[in-house]
């Protein structure tokens, strides 16, 4: 069986004051060595609280955090030997220059002098930032300052790496590129929680998601399962000359058809099976087709059909 | 290098490297995880408080000439204006404490004081409001692997150190700048060590509770609420005795511990002037100093921790 790299156990975290916040309703998780485990949800869904009590820097009201069988909670010293985080939030000491970041860093771990200056610039190597050495934090772009902070969050070797939000406010390519990072970290086999509202960013990273909204997990699985559970393997979005209430009947009737949802200018359907696109494409021509298009089933797909159900509970 | 740049060439390199760290002739050149490396778990708290301090002392020596003319200027000036300049002009204040001493004197422990005392504030108040309001700098000290509390403490002792050395500043000036004589004496040096270490511990451990409890955004406020009737009322430009004569006010600024500071350092640098007793002021200061030690580690903790 694989290392639990962290284990989150019926997690609680309420503010108390005159309208109590339930930001977390009992959470539990556990994430495997090597893996990069995703919780994805709106703002305010509780991801971040359930990283801030992971990171030690929230007091949960009642659970338990282990971080590489070190009670977070109890034992929060031991327990940041073992991790490091990265959030959206650019950290960076702005006294400091990009490598004295890397080396104090590495001081504040028990780096010797020597041993810190060596491990500043093997990151600087690493993460290619050789030309960015003097550079002030401020004066660095969005994904360079997120690539600084990834190379100090992992410089004291955590096992477990956090990273919350960390491209929001990024380009999609300075997005891209921090992706990239993130996979060749996990390749060296460091574990990954990185929290999320970007759906494509999960799908695209995560070995395993869990879906949380309103302070509790609604389901953890793999990206690939998620989207299998919507029971349609495709969607079908269809534009019509004129569409009419007549026309949506007539599809809804079709045998293919699991579902019609009426968007603002075309229609969205979810097939049964992926081989029936041709057949309702050839009955919807008849109704005035001008265009197509076919979606393959999406996280975001999975988690409005997740918290809608739960919206309408 | 850009994102582009990176996307294009450097991360596709690096994961051919990656991809061969199993193989044995590529040394493991990408240590990012714990491959191949132990690493011990058990960092003393006493090389990351050493960390923390380096870290703030790096930045000190980088604005260290900044660091002295601000420290400078204001005593300078004080002095300069008032100590030699108004004796030669012939302008001068009223009142008199005795025994022909000269408003240099005074002047003495009460600028050492003031700028101790207002250092450590600044040092450690005005960045910390900013770190913990707005830029959010202390995160990855706060995720060092030690007690809140003692980066905390770091924090207080960095702000004594900037305490001490703006007392060194300032004393040569106010002792050479002043064109009347300046009588200074030191005659107990355990107890002028003592007073000037509880004076640097109290600037700090302030600047810690302020700096901890002040919203950015008020620092401006701040300075004139609290800055400004600390110095003008703490004794620093007359001896407490003198005040004897405005009997209210006396007993109503035995509330600032600024009176302390100037009363001690009267005591053991200018012992010729009127002064308060040993016993009460080195009260005074030990409970300031305890108070504002607790209150800030307490403050600072509950800032960084929710």
């Amino acid at each position: 069986m694989k290392e639990k790299v962290l284990q989150v156990v019926d997690l609680v975290k309420t503010y108390t004051g005159l309208r109590p916040v339930h930001a977390v309703r009992g959470i539990s998780f556990d994430v495997m060595k090597g893996e990069i485990f995703g919780l994805l949800g709106p703002n305010g869904a509780g991801k971040t609280t359930t990283v801030g009590i992971a990171t030690t820097r929230v007091v949960p009201t009642s659970g338990t955090v282990l971080v590489d069988s070190v009670n977070a909670i109890s034992d929060p010293q031991n327990a940041k030997m073992r991790m490091g985080v990265v959030t959206q939030f650019n950290t960076l000491d702005r006294s400091l220059n990009v490598r004295e970041n890397l080396f104090y860093h590495c001081r504040y771990f028990g780096y010797s002098s020597k041993e810190a200056k060596a491990r500043a610039d093997e990151l600087l190597e690493l993460f290619q930032l050789t030309d960015k050495v003097k550079a002030k934090p401020i004066d660095l772009s969005g994904g360079l300052a997120q690539r600084v902070q990834l190379a100090r969050a992992i410089a004291h070797y955590p096992k477990l790496l956090f990273l919350d939000e960390p491209t929001a406010g990024l380009d999609p390519q300075s997005r891209l590129a921090l992706w990239e990072v993130v996979k060749v970290l996990q390749e060296q086999g460091v574990t990954v929680i990185l929290t999320t509202h970007y759906m494509e960013e999960a799908d695209v990273l995560c070995d395993r998601v869990a879906i949380v909204d309103y302070g509790k997990i609604l389901k953890v699985d793999t990206p690939e399962n998620l989207k299998k559970s919507l029971g349609a393997s495709t969607f079908l979005d269809l534009k019509f000359v004129e569409t009419t209430a007549d026309d949506l009947s007539k599809i809804e009737a079709m045998d293919e058809v699991m579902e019609v949802e009426q968007l603002t200018d075309r229609v969205r359907i979810s097939l049964k099976d992926s081989n029936s696109v041709a057949i309702v494409i050839q009955k919807a021509v008849t109704m005035g087709l001008k265009d197509v298009s076919i979606i393959e089933p999406t996280l975001e797909s999975v988690f409005i059909k997740l918290t809608g159900r739960e919206l309408r509970d | 290098m850009t994102d582009q740049d990176f996307v294009n060439s450097g991360v596709d390199r690096t994961l051919t490297k990656s991809s061969n760290l199993d193989q044995q002739d590529s040394a493991p050149s990408l240590r990012v995880a714990l491959n191949g490396k132990t690493l011990s778990y058990k960092v003393s708290s006493g090389r990351t408080f050493y960390g923390l301090m380096a870290r703030d002392l790096r930045v000190l020596s980088k604005n260290l000439g900044e660091f002295a003319s601000r420290t400078a200027m204001q005593p300078f000036l004080f002095v300069f204006v008032f100590a030699y300049l108004f004796p030669k002009i012939g302008q001068g204040f009223s009142g008199s404490v005795g025994r022909n001493i000269s408003f240099a004197t005074i002047l003495v422990p009460g600028l050492v004081g003031v700028a101790a005392t207002m250092s450590g504030i600044m040092a450690v108040g005005l960045p910390l409001a900013i770190d913990l309001g707005v830029t959010k700098e202390i995160e990855d000290r706060a995720m060092a692997p030690v007690p809140v509390w003692l980066i905390g403490l770091e924090k207080i002792v960095f702000g004594a150190i900037q305490s001490l050395i703006s007392a060194l500043i300032v004393f040569p000036l106010v002792i050479l700048i002043p064109s009347t004589p300046v009588q200074v004496h030191v005659a107990n040096w355990p107890l002028l060590i003592l007073v000037i270490f509880l004076a640097c511990l109290i600037s700090g451990a302030f600047g810690l509770t302020l700096g901890s409890m002040v919203q950015p955004v008020k620092i401006g406020l701040m300075f004139s609420l609290l800055v400004l009737p600390l110095t003008m009322l703490g004794c620093i430009y007359y001896p407490w005795s003198s005040l004897s004569s405005v009997r209210w006010l006396q007993i109503a600024v035995l509330i600032n511990p600024m009176v302390y500071v100037s009363e001690g350092l009267r005591d053991v640098l200018t012992p010729a002037l009127p002064h308060m007793a040993v016993w009460a002021f080195l009260m005074a200061l030990i409970i300031t100093a305890a108070v504002l030690l607790f209150a800030g580690l307490k403050l600072f903790t509950r800032r960084v921790m929710s």
